[in-house]
C-alpha cells in the first residue's frame, strides 16, 4: 500500500528506542510504547449516524492506544481462523455446516469493547467470532469444529452451536430468527435480577422478516425490557439480496415504536460508540436496534461459492474500501502507534497462534459414544443400544 | 389386497431398488411400461413440477429461493418458462409461506409451497395443524384448501447435524385433514408428487434429500400419476414383513438381500402414503407372513412405526409369531458427530430381522 510505505518511510527518523512489551505472548524490545499506551484519543467514526425516533450519538469515539491495537490483534485473529477454517473444511476435517464470518469482524470486536462479560450476547450460526470475542479459546473453536471433545460444546455441537455460560454467551442457533425471542428472555431475566446488565440478541437481515422478531420486540417494548436488538445487515440472505426479501431493508427503523439506529458496521469504532449508546438507553428507556452495514466475503456458508448472486467486484471493492482491519491497520499507521512491520508481526504471531491451536484440536479425541445418550434429559435417557447381535450385546446407557 | 406385481427390470439405481409395475385396478393411475429418460430424484421432481405448472394454469410455485432454481436445484427452469408471477421467491418465513398459500388454495388455485429443510417446517406447524388440516371441516364443507401441496426435502444426509437431517412425518400423521407422501424412488416421486398436487386434499410431500443425485432411475417423461394411500410390496417374501418409507427403504432392501443369504425370505412393503396408509396391504401381508419389522430415521418413540405396529397388532393379534419390531433413529436430537451411532442401519435391521425370525 502506498500509504503505508510513504508512511514508514517518512517515519523512519522518528523511531524512539523505547522498550516495552508489545505482542502480547513474548517481550521483545521495541521502539516505543503501544498496547500498553492507554492516553486517550478520539476518532471520527467513518460515516455519522442515522437514528430513528433517538438522538443519535456523536460521531466522535473516544479510544486509546492500547484499545486499537487489541483490535487489530483480535480482528487479525478472528480473520486468520476463519480462513483457517475453510480450508480445514475443504480439507474435510470440518464437516457439516460452516458459516464465515470474516468480513464482519469489527461488529464483534466493537460489541465488546463497549461491555462487559455480565452482558449476555445471543446470536445465530455465524457464531465463530462472536465466541472468541467472549473470551472461547482457539482450542475449543476448531476442536468444536471438527467435533472433537475439547470442543466449547464438546464436540456435540458443531460449528452452529458455539456457547460459553461464564462469558455470557448464549449460541449458536440454527434457526433463522429462533433466537431474537430466546434474547428478549434472557434480557427479561436481567431486569428482574436488577444488575444492570444487557443483551445484545443478534440476527441477519434474513431473519428480519421472521414474525417471531416482532412478537419478541413487542413485548421487550410493552415491558421496557434492556434488550438490544442487532441486526447484523450484510446485504445477503443465503443468496438473496435484501431489496429482493424486504420492502423495507432499513432495517433499523422497522421497529416502528422501537428506536433504532443505523451504523457502519465495518468500523469497529463505531461499532463500540454504538453498542455503548445502546446500552445506556436500553438500561434507561427499553429496547432498541441496531443495523449494522456489514459484509461477509465468503458466500453464506461452505458449500454456497458467494459469487453466483453477487459480482466478485463488488466483493473485492468492499474487501479495498471498507475492510474493517485495514481500516484498523491504516489508522494505526496513520496516527504512528505502530509501523508496517509491528503489524505485520502482530499477524505472524495470529497465525502462527492459530497453526498451533489447530495442531492441538486435531490432536483431541472424539467424543465417547456414550455421549450420544447424555444431557438429553437432566440425567440422560434410559435407551438401550445394542450391536450386531441383539441378544448378545446390549447395553443401558446413562 | 396385496395385487400381483411384476417387477419390472429396473435401470442400475446405485441403490438396486426394484420398480414394480402398477396394477391393473386402478386405470386412471398407471405407470407407463416404456422405460424413459435416466434422471436422479431432482430432476424427476422437476420434471413433475414442469407438468404440474403446465397442465394447469392456475397452479403457482413459492418457497425460499425457488426461483433460481433451489438450493437443490429441484426448481430450475420453472421460473424461465411459466414466469415470475407464477414461480417466485418469498421472504424467510414459514408460517407465513404455508399460511399464504393456504389461503392461496382456498381460491381455488394449486398452490405448491416449498419448505426449504423440512427441519424448518415447525413455524409453519401451527398453520398446516390447525389451518390447512381444518379447512374444509370447520366450514362444512364451503371451503377447503385443498390446492396446497408443501414439499420438503428431509432426512439424513450423513453430515446434516441437527437442523439439516430431521425426519419430522410422524408429528403431521397425527392430524387428520391431511396427508403425508413420501416416494422412494425417482420414478415413484414424480407419478406421486402429480398426485399430491392435483389429489383435492393439502398434501405434506417429503422428499428424501439423500437421494437427490444418488438415486438415479428411467423415469418415463410423460404426465402420469401414481395412486395416494395404496403400498406397494416391492419384494415378496414369505418368513417376514419389513415395513418403510423414502431413502430407508434403500438400506431396508440391503438388510434384505442380506438375509436371503440367510436363508430368510423378506417381504418389503413401501408405505409410499403416511395417512392415510393402506393398512390392507400391510395386513394381508403380514397375515401371511406372521412377522412385521418396521424401519424409519425418525427417533423410535412416537414415530410413526408406533401406530402402524399398533393398528397390525390390534388386526392380526393371532397370526402374530413375535413381536413387532421397530428399528428407528435413537430418543435423542438428531446428533452431529454421533450420527453412524444414531441412524438404523443394515446391520441394526439384519439383525432384528433375525431375532424376529428365531423369537
Amino acid at each position: 500500500m502506498a500509504l503505508s510505505r510513504a508512511a514508514s518511510a517518512s517515519r523512519a527518523a522518528l523511531l524512539k528506542p523505547l522498550a516495552a512489551g508489545f505482542l502480547t505472548s513474548a517481550p521483545s524490545p521495541l521502539r516505543r510504547p503501544i498496547s500498553t499506551d492507554t492516553t486517550p484519543i478520539t476518532i471520527e467514526t467513518s460515516v455519522p449516524f442515522t437514528s430513528h425516533r433517538c438522538e443519535p450519538p456523536c460521531r466522535s469515539v473516544e479510544t486509546t492506544p492500547q484499545e486499537l491495537v487489541s483490535f487489530f490483534q483480535d480482528m487479525a485473529k478472528m480473520r486468520r481462523m476463519e480462513i483457517a477454517a475453510d480450508s480445514l473444511y475443504k480439507a474435510k476435517l470440518i464437516r457439516g455446516f460452516c458459516h464465515l464470518y470474516d468480513g464482519q469482524e469489527a461488529v464483534a470486536i466493537g460489541m465488546e469493547a463497549a461491555i462487559t462479560k455480565k452482558d449476555c450476547i445471543i446470536t445465530a450460526y455465524r457464531d465463530h467470532c462472536i465466541f472468541v470475542g467472549r473470551g472461547g479459546t482457539l482450542l475449543e473453536v476448531f476442536a468444536e469444529l471438527m467435533g472433537r471433545r475439547d470442543g466449547c460444546s464438546r464436540g456435540k455441537g458443531g460449528s452452529m452451536h458455539f456457547y460459553k455460560k461464564e462469558a455470557g454467551f448464549y449460541g449458536g442457533h440454527g434457526i433463522v430468527g429462533a433466537q431474537i425471542p430466546l434474547g428478549c428472555g434472557l434480557a427479561f431475566a436481567q431486569k428482574y435480577s436488577k444488575d444492570e446488565n444487557v443483551t445484545f440478541a443478534m440476527y441477519g437481515d434474513g431473519a428480519a422478516n421472521q414474525g417471531q422478531l416482532f412478537e419478541a420486540l413487542n413485548m421487550a417494548a410493552l415491558w421496557d425490557l434492556p434488550a438490544i436488538l442487532v441486526c447484523e445487515n450484510n446485504h445477503y440472505g443465503m443468496g438473496t439480496a435484501e431489496w429482493r426479501a424486504s420492502k423495507s431493508p432499513a432495517y433499523y427503523k422497522r421497529g416502528d415504536y422501537v428506536p433504532g439506529l443505523k451504523v457502519d458496521g465495518m468500523d469497529a469504532l463505531a461499532v463500540k460508540q454504538a453498542c455503548k449508546f445502546a446500552k445506556e438507553h436500553a438500561l434507561k428507556n427499553g429496547p432498541i436496534i441496531l443495523e449494522m452495514d456489514t459484509y461477509r466475503y465468503h458466500g453464506h456458508s461452505m458449500s454456497d461459492p458467494g459469487s453466483t448472486y453477487r459480482t466478485r467486484d463488488e466483493i473485492s471493492g468492499v474487501r479495498q474500501e471498507r475492510d474493517p482491519v485495514e481500516r484498523i491497520r491504516k489508522l494505526l499507521m496513520s496516527l504512528e502507534l505502530a509501523t508496517e512491520k509491528e503489524l505485520k508481526d502482530i499477524e505472524k504471531q495470529v497465525r502462527k497462534e492459530v497453526d498451533e491451536a489447530i495442531a492441538q484440536a486435531k490432536e483431541s479425541p472424539m467424543p465417547d459414544p456414550s455421549e450420544l445418550f447424555t444431557n438429553v434429559y437432566v440425567k440422560g435417557l434410559g435407551a438401550e443400544s445394542f450391536g450386531a447381535d441383539r441378544k448378545e450385546v446390549r447395553t443401558v446407557l446413562p | 389386497m396385496a395385487s400381483a406385481l411384476r417387477r419390472l427390470g429396473s435401470a442400475a439405481a446405485r441403490r438396486g431398488l426394484s420398480t414394480a409395475c402398477e396394477d391393473t385396478k386402478k386405470s386412471l393411475f398407471q405407470l407407463p411400461q416404456a422405460g424413459g429418460k435416466s434422471s436422479n430424484l431432482c430432476s424427476a421432481i422437476n420434471q413433475a413440477l414442469h407438468i404440474a405448472l403446465e397442465s394447469d394454469p392456475r397452479s403457482y410455485l413459492f418457497g425460499e429461493d425457488v426461483s433460481f432454481g433451489g438450493v437443490f436445484r429441484c426448481t430450475t427452469g420453472l421460473a424461465d418458462r411459466y414466469g415470475k408471477s407464477r414461480v417466485f421467491n418469498t421472504p424467510l418465513c414459514e408460517q407465513g409461506i404455508v399460511g399464504f398459500g393456504i389461503g392461496l388454495a382456498a381460491m381455488g388455485n394449486r398452490a405448491i409451497a416449498e419448505i426449504q429443510f423440512a427441519d424448518y417446517i415447525f413455524p409453519a406447524f401451527d398453520q398446516i395443524v390447525n389451518e390447512a388440516s381444518k379447512f374444509r371441516y370447520r366450514s362444512g364443507n364451503q371451503f377447503n384448501c385443498g390446492g396446497l401441496t408443501i414439499r420438503a426435502p428431509y432426512g439424513a444426509v450423513g453430515h446434516g447435524g441437527h437442523y439439516h437431517s430431521q425426519s419430522p412425518e410422524a408429528f403431521f400423521c397425527h392430524v387428520p385433514g391431511i396427508k403425508v407422501v413420501i416416494p422412494r424412488s425417482p420414478r415413484q416421486a414424480k407419478g406421486l408428487l402429480l398426485s399430491c398436487i392435483r389429489d383435492p386434499n393439502p398434501v405434506v410431500f417429503f422428499e428424501p434429500k439423500w437421494l437427490y443425485r444418488q438415486a438415479i432411475e428411467e423415469v418415463p417423461e410423460e404426465d402420469y400419476m401414481l395412486p395416494l394411500s395404496e403400498a406397494e410390496v416391492i419384494r415378496e417374501g414369505s418368513d417376514i414383513t419389513v415395513v418403510g418409507w423414502g431413502a430407508q427403504l434403500s438400506i431396508m432392501e440391503q438388510a434384505c438381500a442380506g438375509a436371503e443369504k440367510e436363508g430368510i425370505s423378506c417381504e418389503l412393503i413401501d408405505l409410499k402414503t403416511l395417512i392415510p396408509w393402506d393398512k390392507e396391504t400391510v395386513e394381508a401381508s403380514v397375515r401371511k407372513t406372521g412377522r412385521l419389522l418396521i424401519s424409519h430415521e425418525a427417533p423410535v418413540t412416537g414415530g410413526f412405526g408406533a401406530e402402524i405396529s399398533a393398528s397390525i397388532v390390534e388386526r392380526c393379534f393371532l397370526r402374530l409369531e413375535a413381536p413387532v419390531a421397530r428399528i428407528c433413529g435413537l430418543d435423542t436430537p438428531f446428533p452431529l458427530v454421533f450420527e453412524p451411532f444414531y441412524m438404523p442401519t443394515k446391520n441394526k435391521i439384519l439383525d432384528a430381522i433375525k431375532a424376529t425370525v428365531n423369537y
